[in-house]
This record gives structure tokens, C-alpha cells and sequence, in this order.
């Protein structure tokens, strides 16, 4: 079976509600293997609640439900069986402000694997040098590894964030708005990497940054009041947008 | 009168109320230093009462509340600690939520002759554990747990919700985040809340009245049934059953006390600056 373009997260008539309020409507989504997907939209559209219902980070609010189906590959998310903590291994997030823990960049990056019960020195050693390798920042910390990681840049953080969910291996990465305490030098590396990350990951990004969504996505969603609706290709989205909202969306007539 | 001269009024006013507040402090202070200060020495630290407790030492009294606070802590800290976990990671908004919420704020405002009343009536005579050691220190934990659950929950609820979602997000589980990624966290305010607990119930006389406290015991208590001597307890007696008390003992004794407490309450302020200077987010 080919590992391209296939659909690794699925979403049928899927609906959220916070208490009383709906914050997802009818939401049918499918995500593919290896690229980057954006999702974008005004502020509260539902965009990042949507992301945090692939990895069921919304089980901690109270009052949420849920109905309809979430597919991870051929798994159902929500289902009885569903093993919430296994799913989030494999579907790792980094979150909007970077948010290391009070710990040495080391400890950072194996926080997850440490728990998970591997204690070997020289594995973890060996996937610390991968994680950092695979966000870029081997080089400037390699020699910085037992420092404190609230020491580092803003950027550097952020790719430490990222390379905390790298290093336990998950096979879609989320990304809820993470360029958005950056600077636009500091928001292209990060766009950069990536671009760098998709070939071993998929990604999904929520961003409220147009352009950045036009810049890195090969498939973009425009969500607006909890409905999706419109999804396809970045290009065609951006240049021949088939629905009028999304048209004048992106040509900045709202937002 | 104008503005001026009305504000220097208002202020001296204020300074003059600030220093009554601090004068007895320093009077109290002052005064048990210079008349107990005389009485404190080795042996009045490391001997027993003798002569009817008119000479000797407090050494006794001294062990007995070290071991009736530590042994109480060592209840209290486990309970408090789960109970304050429980309350600010799982419970949900409900109505025994509430209860056990308002049930710890009532727990609070209990007057310490009344737990000394519950620990005689449950410990003492109920269970059978008689006067001892033990029966003081449960009495005790129980009197401590408002203070600790409070204070841990406190510093729980201080730790950010993003500790908790990076490690939900890393598949970690709820018990193991909590665990790993929040209560080491929260420790040093659990540990300040917990010193503070300690310094308040040393000086508690009414609760180990009836539960725990000798009126004078020639040796040192062997297991959680003995009975104990009690600084505080020990204090009340001979300052009002001992006829020809010397008063140096009596304000030594004081003295110690205080000593103790104090020790307790600057511990704390040092771990909490302590963990202060380290804490960065």
C-alpha cells in the first residue's frame, strides 16, 4: 500500500459541543499522510478545537461532547476501545506559546520517554541527538544539553517543544498557531522546518496567518462559526476558492 | 484644616496603630527572654523534672512534642496531600464536591477544645488506643489537615495548565502526569504550607489535653501508647499547679517553645524563598 496520500486522520459529521454551545458543526475531513494540512479561519471558528480533538486533549474540559467518528489510519479515536493515552503518543502537539518545562533541555526531550519507561542512558542520549537533529537545534545545543531550557530563545523553545513531541515517535505532529509569539525571522525557520519535518511526519497546523498557511500547506480547510467550509488543495484553494466566503476571506474582506 | 496637615495626621495615625500591632509582639518577646533566658543550659535542655518538676530539666516535654508533631505531620501530610490532589485534578464541579470544599472550611473553624473533645471520645475511649502518644498525634493530624489541604491545592492549582497538557500530549497518563509534571511542581508550597501547619499545632495545648498529655512521667515514651510530656501542656502546669515554681523555669520552658516554633516558621520562609528564586515560568 503506498504510504502517500493516504488518509491518516478522518472526521465523519463530526460535532462538539461545550456545554450548550456548538463549537463544531458536521465537520467531514480527511487528512493525508506526508504533507502539511492547514486549517484556517477567523478567531473562535473552531479551528483549534478541532485540532485538539484528533489527540483528545479536549477530554480535560469539562462539559465537552462529542458525537460523530474521528479515524486515526483505520482506529476510531472515540471509540470504546479507543486507548487515549496511546493515541496521544502517536499524535503528538505543540502548543501556541512555547512551553518547556523548568527543566534542562535534556530532561525536555526525554520527559515523555522517560515515563514511558525507557531509562537506558544511551538510548536516550541517542534520541536526544535525533530529536534535536530533526528540529535543527543540534548544533547550537549540543554543547548545552543540562542548561535550563527556560534560558533559551523564544524560537529556540519552540523547536525544543517540538522536538519533545518528535522524540516519542509519533506519526502526525499538530500544530496549534506555534509561530504565533514569534518573530517573522524566527516564524520562516520554524515554516522551514517544517517543510523539513513532512517527509517522516504529517502535519497538521491551525494558524490564523494566512500566508503562512498559503506558504507551507499543501492542503488547506476554511472554517468559519464551527463549520468547515471549504477544503482542498492550498493552490486552489488560495487562487480559485470555490465558495464565496472563502473567497472573501482570504482576500482580507473579513477576519 | 488643609490637606497637608490632615495627611500628616491621617499618616501618624497609622504608623502609631502599624507599631501597636508590633509592640506586643516585641514585649512578649522581650520579656520571656529576660526572665527564661537565665534557666535555659544544658542540663535544663537534657535532664527530667525532679523535686516535683521545681528543678531539673524539660527534656521530656521537649522529645514528647517533637515526636507528637512529627508523628502527627506523618499522618496528616499523606491525607492532605491525596485529598488536595483529588480536589484539584479529578473532582468535578458537583455537590459533594462542595460538601467535602465546605466540610474542610468548617474543619478550620472547629475551636481546639473540641477536637481534644472528638479525639478522647473516637481515639481514646472509642477505639481504645487510652491516652497516648498516638491518640494525641491522630487528634492532632486532623486539626492540621484543613491547613494542609488547603495550602496544596493551592500550590497545585499555582502549577500552569500547559505542564499538564504537554504531558497529556506526550501520552502520558492522568496519574503520571500528575505525578511527573505537577506535583514536584507543587511541592515547595506544599512543603511551606506544611511547616506552617507544624508551627501552629506545637504550641496546642486543649487538643492533647484529654489525648496524649502526662502530668510528669520519669522516662521517655517507649511506643505510640505511652503517654507523653507536651512543652505546651507542661507549660500550663507549672504555671498553675505547682506551688513554689520557680518562675526562670517557667519562662525557660516558655522560652523554649517559643524557640521551636519560631525555628519552624523561619524554615519556611527559607524554603519558600528558596523555591521562589528558582521558579521561573
Amino acid at each position: 500500500m503506498p504510504a502517500k496520500n493516504k488518509h491518516v486522520i478522518t472526521t465523519e459529521k463530526l460535532n462538539l459541543f461545550y456545554g450548550d454551545f456548538q463549537a463544531l458543526r458536521d465537520i467531514d475531513l480527511a487528512v493525508s499522510s506526508h504533507r502539511i494540512t492547514a486549517v484556517i479561519g477567523p478567531s473562535g471558528c473552531g479551528k483549534s478545537t478541532l485540532l485538539r480533538v484528533f489527540n483528545r486533549i479536549n477530554d480535560i474540559v469539562e462539559g465537552v461532547r462529542i458525537t460523530g467518528k474521528v479515524f486515526h489510519g483505520s482506529d476510531d479515536i472515540y471509540g470504546p476501545d479507543a486507548d487515549v493515552d496511546s493515541i496521544r503518543k502517536r499524535i503528538g502537539m505543540v502548543f501556541q506559546r512555547p512551553n518547556p518545562f523548568p527543566l534542562s533541555v535534556y530532561e525536555n526531550v526525554v520527559f515523555g520517554l522517560r515515563i514511558h519507561g525507557r531509562v537506558d542512558k544511551s538510548v536516550l542520549d541517542g534520541i536526544v541527538e535525533e530529536s534535536l537533529k530533526s528540529v535543527l537545534l543540534w548544533e547550537e545545543l549540543k554543547d548545552r544539553l543540562n542548561r535550563s531550557a527556560l534560558n533559551l530563545s523564544l524560537e529556540q523553545k519552540q523547536r525544543l517543544c517540538i522536538a519533545r513531541s518528535v522524540a516519542v515517535k509519533p506519526d502526525i505532529i499538530l500544530l496549534d498557531e506555534p509561530c504565533s509569539t514569534l518573530d517573522p525571522m524566527a516564524t520562516l525557520k520554524i515554516e522551514e522546518l517544517m517543510v523539513e519535518l513532512k517527509t517522516k511526519y504529517t502535519i497538521i497546523i491551525v494558524t490564523h496567518n494566512m500566508q503562512q498557511a498559503a506558504r507551507v500547506s499543501d492542503d488547506t480547510g476554511f472554517m468559519l462559526l464551527g463549520d468547515l467550509v471549504e477544503f482542498g488543495k492550498t493552490s486552489q484553494i488560495f487562487t480559485s476558492p470555490k465558495e464565496k466566503m472563502t473567497e472573501d476571506y482570504i482576500t482580507g474582506r473579513f477576519g | 484644616m488643609d490637606a497637608k496637615k490632615s495627611q500628616k495626621i491621617a499618616f501618624g495615625v497609622l504608623l502609631a496603630t502599624t507599631l501597636a500591632v508590633v509592640l506586643p509582639v516585641l514585649f512578649i518577646i522581650m520579656i520571656i527572654i529576660k526572665e527564661g533566658i537565665t534557666a535555659i543550659n544544658w542540663r535544663f535542655l537534657t535532664t527530667m523534672p525532679s523535686n516535683g518538676m521545681r528543678s531539673g530539666g524539660i527534656f521530656p516535654a521537649i522529645v514528647g512534642t517533637i515526636y507528637l508533631v512529627l508523628l502527627s505531620v506523618a499522618i496528616a501530610l499523606p491525607v492532605g496531600v491525596m485529598a488536595a490532589i483529588y480536589l484539584n485534578e479529578y473532582a468535578k464541579d458537583n455537590i459533594l464536591t462542595r460538601i467535602i470544599k465546605l466540610s474542610i472550611v468548617n474543619l478550620a473553624g472547629v475551636p481546639s477544645v473540641v477536637y481534644g473533645l472528638f479525639g478522647l471520645g473516637l481515639f481514646v475511649i472509642f477505639l481504645k488506643f487510652g491516652v497516648c502518644l498516638l491518640s494525641g498525634a491522630l487528634t492532632l493530624a486532623i486539626m492540621e489537615l484543613p491547613v494542609i489541604i488547603t495550602t496544596s491545592k493551592e500550590a497545585l492549582s499555582t502549577v500552569p495548565l500547559s505542564f499538564r497538557e504537554v504531558s497529556l500530549s506526550l501520552g502520558v497518563s492522568r496519574w503520571q502526569t500528575i505525578r511527573y509534571a505537577v506535583l514536584p511542581h507543587a511541592l515547595p508550597g506544599i512543603m511551606t504550607g506544611t511547616i506552617l501547619s507544624i508551627s501552629r499545632i506545637a504550641g496546642e495545648t486543649a487538643p492533647i489535653l484529654f489525648t496524649a498529655a502526662a502530668f510528669y512521667l520519669p522516662r521517655l515514651p517507649g511506643s505510640l501508647f505511652d503517654q507523653i510530656m507536651v512543652l505546651p501542656y507542661h507549660l500550663f502546669i507549672i504555671s498553675t499547679q505547682i506551688p513554689n515554681m520557680p518562675s526562670k523555669s517557667t519562662y525557660g520552658t516558655a522560652l523554649v517553645l517559643l524557640i521551636l516554633v519560631l525555628m519552624m516558621n523561619f524554615t519556611a520562609i527559607v524554603v519558600r524563598t528558596y523555591f521562589r528564586m528558582n521558579k521561573k515560568w
